[in-house]
């Protein structure tokens, strides 16, 4: 069942073609990759399926719904859930009301409520606390609850961004480079973590630069060059797909 | 408005012909003030876009400038003959935007942009303030250049006083200057490297701190300048900055942050345009339809009617 | 929660011990600056929450706080005898809006009742803030600090130029403010001690729905906003509209303040509108360290009342200039650090263990 479905995308900066008439579709379940040469175009694209930028023609359809049109917030309410490649965590907060952040769409209370402290707003907020600790703790970084977020090492920081994106429950998470700056046990463990949400039963497509990860994980894998997408494939078919191999390793080969 | 615009009217017999020519001399005396009035805003607006393109900051004290010029241009001409006391006023004016610069922006270190609208703002209010000590509530001005209101002389039914072509005159002079300094001398070319890429320009060997204490020099000198200008025809008061200030920011916008060229079309549109505002509203909303330009532009096309739209929203604000 | 209300009824304890102390000293006349202070103070932490916690600034909220003022001084002073005949007026006059009072100088005068007044000054303002708010809050930087400076010259050139607004002279002979039955909010000084009572009570009234909203949800999802945008909009905040929300709701408390002030003072003048005025209130919230409702209305009840009693003599705005000055550039932390959160990571931790118990 396929839960996202790019078509015929394209997005020009200027003189810069940078997504250019891409398709490709993420099925539910599943783990998909997309890898490429810096500046093809991964950052872009994700920037265009999560409402943070429109696209200039072509269809963005999630869960049967076209999206291009609305705005990044409304797409998050959908359940499609973005990181960023910059780690964006909400400073001085702590651990545990980053994540709390993340309950956001799944409450209500609203201004006037919470000016007048109403009781409602009481078990909401005590809700919101319990999962917030309950995500904290599957992702098993539930010690650092109330410690703020920005002190904490870079490896615990990507997590928390990921806890937090967890909390909206989404039904697609977008992991823009999870890897980046992680040495290489913390690297693995990111894969297993990875592979435990997709058993949560959340969709990821991901764009990653360490091919080790991208290999292991993924079920399939988008291959990028100058916005253009050069092969679609399994894991071991685009290792050995030598467009691929050209793009990477350069026309001698 | 203009003084030599009060003048205009006659008493005489009212054909139908004669309202028609007498329209047409009001809009084309109307026309000429808002030529001058739209020079020293695109005077005001270049002071803005050349701190702002050293630096990245909107000096909110520049308006300050204009009127420590004239206020300093006025109590100099006391001692000493008119050119000396404009030159006394422009150099004074200089060293205070240098003081500015040395003291309260160079020594910070990647100041946000919120602090710096705000110590921009204080020290407005400072310069303002320190005005009011120094000179009073009293409204002041300096005489025309040349000749005097008297000697306007007409031009197919519209007065043109000569102090009007004085403005216009010298406000094409700086602009040419500018232009100038920024292409053809090595200073200036330095100028424009720090602007472009500050720590490319560095490391060519340009000491970037001193280019943006030179900006807020020039821009202090050209404010102080218009400031001289155009004192003869609008007088000058402690407080006559802030209204400069916020017109030479709504023509900076209007021509495109950083442009100085399409600052001088921009001024003379807000200038035009609020001129004959008075034909429309009573002449105390004039400024209200300066501002509502303003809001107008930032709402629509933050960009400018001259920049890209592209290139505004790439900038980081 | 316990921690939050103890502070707030130390304060109302506080402002009791004042009240009592200026009676033994036979000070009462201090009320009156002080009453005129709390007004002012509720114009403060409402623009708090707007440039702290919100992270927006505004260089028109005197802007706000003069439509308040003005549109309820001219309802209740605009003498509408000449058009008793009217249907409309009659109407209006039976259903309760339009009272006679006995006029400054004889005679009477059929005006607009203070509460109808008060409701339109807020209805008006809720209206202006959302039609400016909506497109202003989509600026950033210098761009939205301009467009709000923009706003506060407008509307002090409308009234310096409107003839009906009493120009540069601004409207007397505003009447007081019945509150409440037999409690009116007028600066009779045989009213000094309930004025200044009724004036920190919503001062303390405001302050405590801020203090809930900042502890909120909603609270939260401000603080996201202002630290990292692109970040909350990902979660599903929808951004633009939280910001504007906090925008009018800070107008509404501006508003509110240029209500009561006007009916307090018996008039208004253009000098509420003047962008000074604006520039005041941030350097307030500022020196109160900008996230920070508690340290901006501190700030605003020593600052306004040594204003108010002329201590500052020619200097006063100069004072607040300076003031802005040295905390932008010696302590912008004000604006970086927000310690107040670090306060609520550990009455969150406090809230858990205190609702259990509850």
């Amino acid at each position: 069942m396929t839960l996202l479905s790019v078509r015929e995308v394209s997005k020009r900066f200027g003189g810069l073609q940078a997504v250019s008439d891409l398709s490709f579709d993420v099925a539910g379940g599943s783990i998909k990759a997309l890898i490429g040469p810096n500046g093809a175009g991964k950052t872009t694209l994700f920037n265009l399926i999560s409402g943070f930028l429109q696209p200039d023609s072509g269809e963005i359809v999630f869960g049967g719904e076209e999206i291009r049109k609305l705005s990044s917030c409304r797409i998050a309410s959908r359940g499609m859930v973005r990181t960023f490649q910059h780690i964006r965590l909400f400073p001085g907060m702590t651990v545990l009301e980053n994540v709390m952040v993340g309950r956001h769409v799944h409450s209500r209370s609203g201004f006037l409520a919470g000016m007048l402290n109403l009781p409602f707003t009481w078990k909401e907020e005590r809700r919101i606390r319990e999962k917030s600790l309950e995500i904290l703790e599957l992702l098993g970084i539930g010690a650092f609850a109330l410690s703020e977020a920005t002190s904490l090492p870079y490896g615990r920081q990507r997590i928390v961004e990921i806890g937090r994106a967890l909390a909206c429950e989404p039904r697609l998470l977008l992991l823009d480079e999870p890897a980046a700056g992680l040495n290489m046990r913390e690297t693995g463990e990111m894969g297993k973590l990875i592979e435990k949400i997709r058993g949560m039963g959340v969709t990821v497509l991901l764009v990653e630069h360490d091919m080790s990860l991208v290999m292991k994980i993924s079920d399939e894998v988008v291959v990028l060059s100058y916005g253009k997408k050069i092969a679609e494939d399994r894991p071991l078919s685009i290792q050995k797909n030598r467009e691929v191999i050209r793009v990477y390793l350069g026309d001698d080969q | 408005m203009l003084r030599s615009g009060a003048c205009a009217r006659s008493a005489c017999s009212r054909s139908l012909h004669e309202e028609r020519t007498k329209d047409l001399e009001f809009f084309f005396q109307y026309l000429v003030a808002g030529i001058t009035y739209g020079t020293i805003y695109a005077i005001v607006a270049i002071g803005f876009n050349i701190i702002y393109n050293a630096t990245g900051i909107i000096n909110f004290a520049q308006g300050e400038f204009v009127m420590l010029g004239g206020m300093t241009a006025v109590t100099l001409h006391r001692f000493m003959p008119l050119p000396a006391a404009i030159l006394g006023a422009v150099v004074l004016t200089t060293i205070v935007g240098a003081i500015i610069e040395i003291a309260f922006i160079r020594w910070l270190r990647r100041p946000s942009v919120l602090r710096m609208i705000v110590i921009t703002i204080a020290l407005s209010i400072l310069i303002r303030e320190t005005a009011l000590h120094i000179w009073g509530e009293s409204v002041r001005s300096l005489p025309y250049f040349t000749g005097s209101s008297m000697t306007s002389f007409q031009w197919g039914g519209v007065y043109v006083s000569p102090q009007i072509l004085w403005v216009i005159g010298i406000g094409v002079f700086v602009v040419a200057a500018l232009g100038a300094f920024f292409n053809l001398t090595m200073l200036g070319r330095q100028m424009r490297a720090c602007s472009a890429n500050r720590d490319a320009a560095r490391l060519c060997g340009i000491n970037a701190g001193n280019m943006v204490t030179l900006s807020f020099m020039i821009s202090a000198a050209i404010g102080a300048l218009g400031g001289c200008i155009i004192c003869p025809i609008t007088y000058v008061q402690y407080d006559s900055g802030t209204p400069l200030a916020i017109k030479g920011f709504t023509v900076a916008i209007l021509g495109g942050l950083g442009n100085s060229t399409a600052a001088v079309g921009a001024g003379m549109i807000l200038g035009i345009l609020e001129s004959f505002s008075i034909w429309v509203l009573p002449a105390a909303y004039k400024e209200v339809i300066a501002i509502s330009i303003l809001l107008l532009i930032l709402f629509v096309r933050p960009s400018g009617i001259f920049g890209s739209a592209e290139a505004a929203r790439l900038k980081d604000f | 929660m316990v921690r939050r209300y103890s502070a707030v009824f130390a304060f109302a304890l506080f402002l009791v011990a004042i009240q009592l102390a200026t009676l033994f000293a036979g000070a009462g006349y201090y009320l009156t600056q002080l009453t005129m202070t709390a007004y002012y103070s509720l114009l403060t932490i409402g623009l708090c929450m707007l440039i702290g916690y919100a992270g927006q600034i505004s260089l028109g909220h005197a802007g706000f706080f003069a439509i308040g003022g003005y549109v309820s001084a001219f309802l209740t002073t605009c003498d509408l005898t000449p058009h008793k005949g009217s249907a409309l007026v009659s109407l209006l006059s039976k259903s309760g809006v339009l009272v006679f009072r006995p006029g400054l100088y004889g005679g009477t005068l059929l005006t607009v009742h203070p509460w109808p007044a008060c409701v339109v000054a807020i209805l008006l303002t809720v209206v202006i803030a959302y039609l400016v708010g909506g497109p202003v809050l989509k600026l950033r930087g210098h761009y939205l600090a301009m467009a709000t400076l923009g706003f506060g010259i407008i509307i002090l050139r409308i009234v310096l130029g409107t003839e009906s607004l009493g120009a540069a002279d601004g409207i007397s002979d505003v009447p007081g403010f019945p509150l409440f039955p037999g409690l009116a909010i007028s600066g009779d000084s045989s009213l000094r001690v309930s004025n200044y009572y009724m004036a920190w009570g919503l001062v303390i009234l405001g302050m405590v729905f801020l203090l809930n909203l900042v502890h909120s949800r909603v609270g939260r999802a401000l603080a996201a906003v202002h630290g990292a945008e692109d970040a909350a909009s990902a979660v599903g905040i929808p951004t633009a509209r939280y910001k504007l929300h906090t925008f009018v709701l800070s107008a509404v408390f501006a508003s509110l303040a240029g209500v009561l002030l006007t009916h307090y003072n018996g008039g208004i003048g253009p000098s509420e509108a003047s962008v000074m005025k604006s520039v005041r209130y941030v350097a307030i919230v500022a020196a109160g360290g900008m996230a920070n409702l508690w340290g901006a209305l501190m700030m605003s009840l020593v600052l306004n009342y040594l204003s108010l009693r002329g201590y500052f003599g020619t200097f006063d705005d100069a004072v607040f200039g300076i003031i802005l000055l040295l905390i932008m550039l010696f302590a912008p932390d004000g604006l970086l650090r927000r310690h107040i959160l670090a306060d609520l990571g550990r009455m969150f931790s406090r809230n858990a263990a205190g609702e259990e118990g509850s």
